[in-house]
């Protein structure tokens, strides 16, 4: 009806296409081609030792087959302390991180927190993020020595970084207008944090929290490796005995305390909703 | 009781919401604000509790100016205030008794309200009010296990239990079937009625408005376009604020209106 008669018969008859993303077609062309040479180009660059690898096939099979065997009684002592120490650093860690988080991630919310605030929470937890876990398990171990206290500061700085962001992000989405509400019957700032928001990132807080605490336990199996305490500390202790049993005991274990932990957090999330 | 003086809000976009609007609001004056989307009905009701900053103008309630005081003040201010919104706007999270007793937040500590320890006082009120309404065995549900008028009901509790002395009232109808919009539009003027309580009500059903209010305000691009009782709508009047349309079936003729309630 709004389109001229004859500007509707050049339409007719003819099929529609969806508009391509990028309009003109050589840069199209040219785009996908050079992506593809690019890739082919990355691919050659890997060398590929074949009897290297024909070699190692033979140390990954007893590696395999470690684990229809595992020991886990012959270091039984060293395993149980390290397991230990791993859960103690990641609920400890855990703890403190979430504590720090939740304040960093309302000061990281831009609908909740003024700028200066804001850009000082996004810059903590852009740092935290950078820093791979590993790296800053490096730093520490330097300045607090070997033990689980420098993977315990690891593991809280990395969930700041982590938590922080995602609940920030999911402040950011809440409902405007209930928070609203809140806001006119005169409620504090607190108040209204507690009221308005509090109820709306709740379940999103602790689906992420849990999911942290399974991310740390099994952070704390590497950071051993670098010598910041836990059970990693054990496994690479098998690794360099080339005690294939006792690490597949290791591995199980971790492997095992994951499952729980994820079957644990659907549990919970399923209540919380 | 309210008096606003030259309000203006203009927008960061560099709309003018507003336009120097005046109006003054008697005690116990229930009012209706008509006038089609984007006139700045929603946002004339924010700026009076400052929900939505107002660029200049004044607002009197009562004594008090509104729009100069700090924050502290200003949420003493808005104690006396009690807010209805479309679409409820409860913590969907929080039980119905929580969503009530947040109108009492201006007038309790944190750790109160964050223990969930709320004068005894405030907690009979809350079931006095709900019972009011008919909800006082919905006390301990989720707000979002109810349904669209049963929510509006506790959105009306949470309001009174402020006791303020204003209620502004926004779009209080605009997701409910008809006869649940006749219902709380009922509930709000007579509850508005036993307390002496002036009310703006944002409405955009005209019929439902001219059944129960006093006097109808219409908004038209931020301007008061038309400012009477509402036996004065006319068709005329109607295309002045909304634009030309056919409007004989819109208006209701009042008497015949009653006498459908009294059949229904």
């Amino acid at each position: 009806m709004n389109t001229s008669e004859t500007e509707l018969d050049t339409l007719l008859g003819k099929p529609w296409k969806k508009k391509p993303f990028v309009k003109r077609p050589w840069l199209r062309w040219l785009l996908i081609a050079g992506f593809c040479v690019y890739l082919v180009a990355a691919y050659m660059t890997i060398e590929i030792n074949w009897m290297r690898v024909y070699e190692g096939l033979e140390r990954g099979k007893q590696f395999v087959l470690a684990f229809t065997s595992p020991n886990f009684t012959s270091r039984s002592s060293d395993i149980y302390a390290g397991m230990l120490e791993s859960i103690i650093m990641t609920v400890a860690a855990s703890v403190v991180g979430i504590a720090i988080s939740i304040p960093i991630a309302l000061g990281a919310a831009r609908n909740v927190a003024p700028l200066p605030i804001y850009l000082i929470c996004r810059s903590i937890i852009a740092i935290s993020r950078a820093l791979q876990e590993i790296i800053v398990a490096i730093l520490l171990v330097a300045i607090f020595g070997f033990g689980p206290l420098a993977g315990f500061f690891t593991l809280s700085f990395a969930t700041i970084g982590f938590l922080s962001k995602l609940l920030a992000e999911d402040i950011e989405s809440m409902d405007r207008v209930q928070a609203e509400a809140i806001k006119a019957s005169g409620a504090r700032w607190t108040q209204w944090i507690n009221y308005g928001v509090q109820p709306q990132v709740m379940p999103r807080l602790i689906g992420l929290s849990m999911y942290r605490i399974d991310i740390n336990f099994r952070e704390s199996a590497i950071l051993g490796l670098v010598g910041a305490g836990g059970i990693g500390a054990t496994l690479n202790t098998a690794f360099d005995r080339y005690e294939y049993d006792t690490a597949a005991a290791i591995l199980i274990l971790i492997i095992v305390i994951v499952m729980a932990l994820e079957y644990l957090s659907s549990i919970i999330r399923a209540r919380v909703q | 009781m309210l008096r606003l003086q030259k309000l203006v809000k203009t927008y960061k976009t560099g709309d003018q919401a507003l336009k120097a609007v005046d109006l003054e609001v008697p005690e116990g004056q229930v009012l209706a604000l008509i006038g089609p989307s984007g006139a700045g009905k929603s946002t004339l009701i924010r700026c009076i509790n400052r929900l939505v900053e107002p660029t200049s103008g004044k607002v009197w309630l009562g004594q008090t100016e509104l729009t100069e005081l700090a924050s502290s003040a200003l949420r003493r201010e808005r104690r006396r205030m009690g807010m209805i919104f479309q679409e409820y706007a409860l913590v969907e999270r929080l039980t119905v008794m929580e969503n009530v007793l947040s109108g009492r937040l201006g007038y309790v500590g944190f750790w109160r309200s964050f223990l969930r320890k709320f004068p005894q006082s405030d907690v009979d009120e809350a079931f006095r009010l709900l019972d009011r309404v008919g909800l006082a065995h919905m006390a301990d549900k989720r707000a979002d296990e109810l349904s669209g008028g049963q929510r509006q009901r506790v959105g009306i509790c949470r309001a009174l239990i402020q006791n303020p002395a204003l209620l502004l009232v926004d779009e209080p109808t605009a997701s409910l079937d008809p006869k649940t919009s006749r219902q709380i539009m009922r509930l709000i003027c007579e509850l508005c009625k036993e307390r002496g309580l002036a009310a703006i009500i944002n409405i955009h059903d005209v019929a439902l408005a001219q059944m129960f209010v006093q006097r109808v305000i219409g908004l038209r691009f931020g301007a008061v376009e038309f400012d009477g009782p509402p036996e004065a709508l006319t068709p005329d009047v109607l295309t002045a604020i909304y634009g030309e349309e056919d409007w004989e079936a819109t208006i209701a003729h009042v008497e015949d209106e009653d006498q459908a309630e009294v059949a229904e």
